[in-house]
């Protein structure tokens, strides 16, 4: 999901014959598919592109608990706050696989995670939306987890072995997510009160353009694209994406019998796809730089965790010396 | 987390298959590492058994090695079974 806009560095691509010996090796090795893996020769600008993106990443997934965090207390059964936990546990999972990944590059966690309390990384600017209600829980299982799925399949078959193969466990457990989301709307909206089917439409209402934000820009507007593509690091394209999520979602909306705040909605008989209305895109570049309506809180949140926990970080690090010394004496 | 130590993490999926390496965990201790990667890897009943080795005691081959250590194996086609044409009538061997 998770990655909008990465950096790559890269004015221009080079040709086969422009490149060193060692790039030209590289480069082949992509175009045949080979994976790269952590001790193989990389150019620099591939490095940090995919640290950039990994972290980038990785950040989402752990902030992504936070949005979900807020309903556990008040999960409306036993049922259901056992699964949100799960789904919550799993995201920490995520997360941690990516940052095990990202390591693999010879980036340092720590460091990656200041650079996230600093303001200066990025995560997926959904994160930035309240979760208003309990409907929410189901609309963000279904939706963003949703989106997340389309944009993660295809980076199972990413260039950067360590990369990929931390997206085809996380795709694995990525599908429950999306199934408990769908479930929850479905039961709201066939057993449930008007009051809660307005819910349950009130939230699909406020998520479905940050939803289709999760895809990043446009493609013309892409300038880092090119490069990620030569490297295989991005495989499909932001626009390309964000048509396969709403061509596969827009079925289970009207199965669900909810619709979306889009009007230009429509299905194109001789595209073969769904038409869909002009993103709101000022407000995206805008919650990505910080502005959107939680974003001071999330980063907050985040820090606070890390500094409350810095005691028992240490008292676990005291404690294992202790029992080494113990051991050896 | 810098403080802990990186440990590599090693699942059995089950009885009678080998350990294989799954990813890496942050701990203080061995002990935390195994209950780290129990967390981290085996929450959907993944594994019989966890193995955990600090990242910094596994040597590994670099790749510029690959061709002194892994090429001469590719010209001794006679170390397969499928290189010996035997008669029809010797059956299965």
């Amino acid at each position: 999901m998770y990655a909008q806009l990465v950096e790559t560095g890269v004015k221009r691509i080079k040709s086969l014959d422009e490149m060193s010996a060692e790039e030209r090796n590289f480069q082949e090795k992509i175009d045949a598919e080979i994976k790269i893996e952590a001790k193989n020769w990389m150019p620099e600008a591939y490095r940090q592109t995919l640290i950039r993106q990994i972290s980038q990443h990785a950040h989402s997934e752990i902030v992504g608990m936070l949005p979900e965090g807020n309903w556990v207390t008040r999960a409306p059964s036993l049922k259901r706050k056992l699964q949100l936990m799960a789904k919550i546990q799993d995201e920490a999972g995520h997360g941690l696989y990516l940052y095990s990944a990202m390591e693999t590059l010879g980036a340092d966690r720590d460091q990656e995670i200041d650079k996230l309390h600093s303001g200066k990384a990025k995560y997926s600017s959904i994160f930035n939306y309240p979760t208003l209600s309990w409907a929410d829980m189901g609309a963000v299982g279904w939706l963003v987890d949703g989106a997340a799925i389309v944009n993660q399949v295809v980076l199972q078959r990413t260039s950067y072995g360590p990369y990929s193969r931390a997206m085809i466990r996380i795709c694995k457990e990525e599908s429950f997510h999306q199934r408990q989301g769908y479930e929850m709307l479905l039961t709201m909206m066939r057993h449930g009160t008007q009051a809660q089917k307005d819910m349950v439409q009130d939230s699909i209402d406020r998520l479905w353009w940050p939803a289709l934000m999760m895809f990043g820009p446009s493609d013309d507007n892409s300038p880092n694209s090119a490069q990620s593509m030569a490297w295989k690091i991005k495989r499909q394209s932001n626009d390309e994406l964000r048509q396969r999520f709403v061509d596969q979602t827009i079925p289970q909306l009207e199965l669900l019998g909810c619709t979306v705040p889009d009007p230009d909605l429509k299905w194109n008989e001789s595209r073969g796809h769904y038409d869909f209305g002009e993103i709101r895109w000022d407000e995206f570049y805008e919650v990505l730089k910080g502005n959107g309506p939680c974003n001071q809180e999330r980063v907050a949140t985040r820090r606070k965790a890390i500094e409350d926990g810095a005691w028992v970080r240490e008292a676990a690090v005291a404690y294992a010396r202790k029992q080494q010394n113990k051991n050896a004496a | 987390m810098s403080v802990w130590t990186l440990y590599e993490v090693f699942v059995r999926s089950k009885h009678g298959l080998n350990h294989k390496h799954v990813g890496s965990v942050h701990a203080a201790d061995s002990a935390m590492a195994i209950e780290n990667a129990r967390e981290l890897y085996t929450r959907r009943s993944e594994g019989v058994s966890l193995w955990v080795v600090p990242s910094a005691l596994i040597t590994a081959s670099s790749p510029d090695e690959k061709d002194p250590l892994f090429a001469p194996a590719d010209d001794k086609v006679y170390r397969h079974a499928s290189f010996y044409e035997l008669p029809e009538e010797v059956g299965h061997m």
